[in-house]
């Protein structure tokens, strides 16, 4: 088992999703059980499913100079980093620290292969992309990140996770790691996924796509509803005086399940080993835990392992819930999307609801709620499992 | 000027089990000789790989990054004399799959309700990486890193800051493949090329090299990888991104034969990877 590890400080955090722009327009959805969901109207030829579908992004315009990373994920992650004032709190950490010792790790799974599916539809005689489409950048996993490095001028080590569904839950686990060996002093770390035909149409063969909003845990559940999101945070040594902050990442478990491509482990060994290291890391037991964000998805499978997962470590007062409800499963958003839910759970005292699930399934245990609740949130746990087996579990907590 | 802060040089790290794999160099022994200048090219080269870590059936479906990723990541495992299922692994590609991406965004722009369900997950960026838990029951942490032209420099300093920080030993991978349809207007890559290595916190039997590693910034950094020296290596400079790596497997293949220069890696427009390679002296 891992050591426990120094905790982080989150200086600033925001997401950006279908509920809408930032932290309070979430906070509010969440504290009215209000979901985000809608009919798709997604593309041409919609399939019959709900969707996460962030308002106004069609009209975002990337400033002057970054024109050449023009995409809807771009678009997304700009409407997300100009919110909750997260783009002065990097400035202000680029001048205490210098612009190469902040580093920036994002997560994606789409990317902007929304735009190559674009480039696709407009090639031309030779079958070759059109000139504006010659944007070797864009087309590539990275684009978000070399967008969001530019857009913050900020100059530290980058990279891009993309581990499916557990992307953004992980660049906390790298971040930790490059500011405890002193390779950067504060790392903004974060994601954005957006809608595309990949995700619809791939999910939707796949039949785990849902034809009415998503009802995680519910016992006649019948899949998953797709959304999108951006979410950023910016994490620093816990800081002293005028730049001390309250919220703490204090652990991460990352692992695999070895098992299927597409499909849980059936007894959730991979999320459990996950769960493990998290609290090793941050020395704390199951029942220290008050908040468990799940993941969630509302897919028989998913739902299955982890509510068994939960009932079979976590005491009955622990309050468990998914917000997969609300703006969807966000793929490679989902982990920092979370986590902000998380952080605002701890920061305000509001447990969020599992909104749309209307019968839960009575195999799963008494964790799992289906309305908001307000109480003290000390420490937080959020889960993130992706394709390939891939498991993320986060703790946060606050300044004792 | 620079700001790196000199108080973070981090601690020195081992190597083990070098892979490297490209159809004229199809494995470790014959590249490390023709960067030697003691062997030639394979004429004609070599298909594409069949890993054994994957079970029959899925050896013959799976997409080329996944059977090479998964040859040069099993050659890697063998040669340090570890248990895969133990080992974290942090698997790095700039482009992913391009085949994969031309088959989803042609079928999405044509018939997106054809899309095939295998192909949609082996989309993903973490495919490689999953095949490999998949195939050897590894349940430790396991990474899909990219970052572009930089995706070799940043999958290795991902994998030694792990190690570093864990006290652990680490799988890096990194593979790329050729473009392929209509994305060869855009995405510049032009051949098969992996290659591995286990990074670990201290020296076993197996050891081939002590890796001294830091991050240079501003007027020390070093804007283009350590370009190759023999007219093997050169014959792949440039094929993809993972050929960043050419200098680095060069300098393992020649431990020995004379003090190492060290090799820089660009790890960003501003930023290089250092790594100093000093062969092991064992008394």
């Amino acid at each position: 088992m891992p050591s426990r590890i120094p905790p982080l400080q989150i200086t600033a955090y925001t997401a950006t999703s279908a509920v809408g722009v930032g932290k309070e327009a979430l906070a509010d959805a969440l504290a009215q059980s209000r979901s985000g969901l809608r009919a798709n109207d997604f593309g041409d030829a919609p399939l019959p499913t709900w969707i996460g579908r962030v308002e106004g992004v069609e009209d975002v315009r990337l400033p002057e100079a970054l024109d050449q990373w023009d995409c809807r994920n771009n678009r997304l992650a700009y409407m997300g980093l100009q919110a909750d004032g997260f783009m002065e709190a990097v400035a202000a950490a680029r001048e205490k620290y210098g612009a190469s010792r902040i580093a920036l790790i994002l997560g994606t799974s789409t990317a902007s292969i929304g735009e190559t599916e674009l480039a696709y539809t407009q090639l031309d005689a030779e079958g070759r992309f059109p000139p504006n489409q010659r944007r070797a950048a864009v087309h590539t996993p990275h684009s978000l990140a070399m967008f969001t490095q530019e857009l913050l001028g900020i100059s530290g080590p980058s990279e891009t996770i993309s581990t499916a569904c557990s992307s953004s839950a992980k660049v906390f686990a790298s971040a930790e790691r490059l500011i405890r060996l002193g390779l950067a002093d504060a790392a903004v770390v974060g994601g954005a996924d957006t809608l595309c035909g990949s995700v619809l149409f791939g999910f939707n063969s796949l039949e785990l796509v849902s034809s009415e909003p998503c009802r995680p845990f519910d016992a006649a559940r019948k899949g998953i509803s797709l959304g999108e999101a951006a979410g950023f945070a910016l994490v620093e040594r816990v800081q002293s005086g005028a730049g001390a902050a309250p919220l703490r990442l204090l652990g991460y478990g990352e692992a695999s399940d070895a098992h299927h491509m597409s499909t849980p482990h059936p007894e959730g060994l991979g999320a459990e080993r996950a769960l493990d290291e998290a609290l090793a890391r941050a020395g704390l037991a199951p029942d220290a835990i008050d908040y468990i964000n799940m993941h969630g998805t509302a897919s028989q499978k998913n739902d299955e392992v982890e509510g068994a997962l939960v009932a079979r470590r976590f005491p009955a007062r622990t309050h468990a819930s998914s917000t997969k409800g609300f703006m969807g499963h966000t793929l490679g958003a989902a982990g920092i999307v979370e986590a902000v839910i998380s952080l605002l759970a701890i920061e305000r005292g509001l447990m969020p609801g599992t909104v749309n699930t209307r019968s839960l399934d009575e195999s799963f245990g008494p964790q799992i709620r289906l309305e908001p609740v307000r109480g003290e949130v000390r420490y937080a746990l959020s889960n993130s499992f992706g394709f390939g087996g891939n498991n993320c579990s986060l703790v946060f907590g606050k300044a004792a | 000027m620079s700001d790196m802060n000199p108080a973070s040089t981090p601690p020195t790290l081992y190597i083990e089990g070098p892979a490297f794999w490209t159809p004229t160099l199809p494995g470790w022994d014959a590249a490390r000789a023709a960067f030697r200048g003691e062997g030639a090219l394979a004429d004609p080269p070599a298909k594409r790989p069949a890993p054994q870590v994957l079970a029959p059936a899925e050896r013959r479906r799976a997409p080329d990054t996944v059977a090479l990723a998964l040859e040069v990541a099993a050659a890697t495992m063998a040669a340090s004399g570890r248990n895969a299922a133990d080992v974290p692994c942090v698997f790095t590609s700039a482009h992913g799959d391009l085949s994969i991406n031309d088959y989803m965004c042609g079928t999405l722009a044509s018939d997106p309700k054809m899309l095939s369900p295998t192909k949609f997950h082996n989309s993903v960026h973490n495919a490689a990486v999953g095949y490999w838990t998949i195939g050897t029951g590894c349940m430790a942490a396991s990474n899909a890193v990219s970052a572009y032209q930089h995706s070799l420099a940043s999958g290795l300093l991902e994998a030694a800051v792990q190690s570093a920080s864990d006290q652990e030993p680490v799988l890096l991978v990194g593979y790329d493949t050729p473009t392929v349809g209509a994305l060869t207007s855009v995405t510049d890559s032009r051949g098969l090329l992996a290659v591995a290595l286990v990074i670990a916190p201290a020296p076993t039997e197996r050891t081939v090299a002590a890796l001294q590693w830091s991050v240079l910034g501003g007027a020390d950094a070093v804007p283009t990888a350590t370009p190759p020296a023999s007219d093997a290596a050169k014959s792949l400079a440039g094929i993809n991104p993972m050929a960043d790596a050419l200098g680095l497997f060069e300098s393992l293949a020649r431990l020995g034969a004379g003090p190492s220069a060290p090799v820089d890696l660009p790890l960003s427009p501003t930023l290089s990877l250092r790594l100093q390679l000093q062969p092991l002296n064992r008394s």
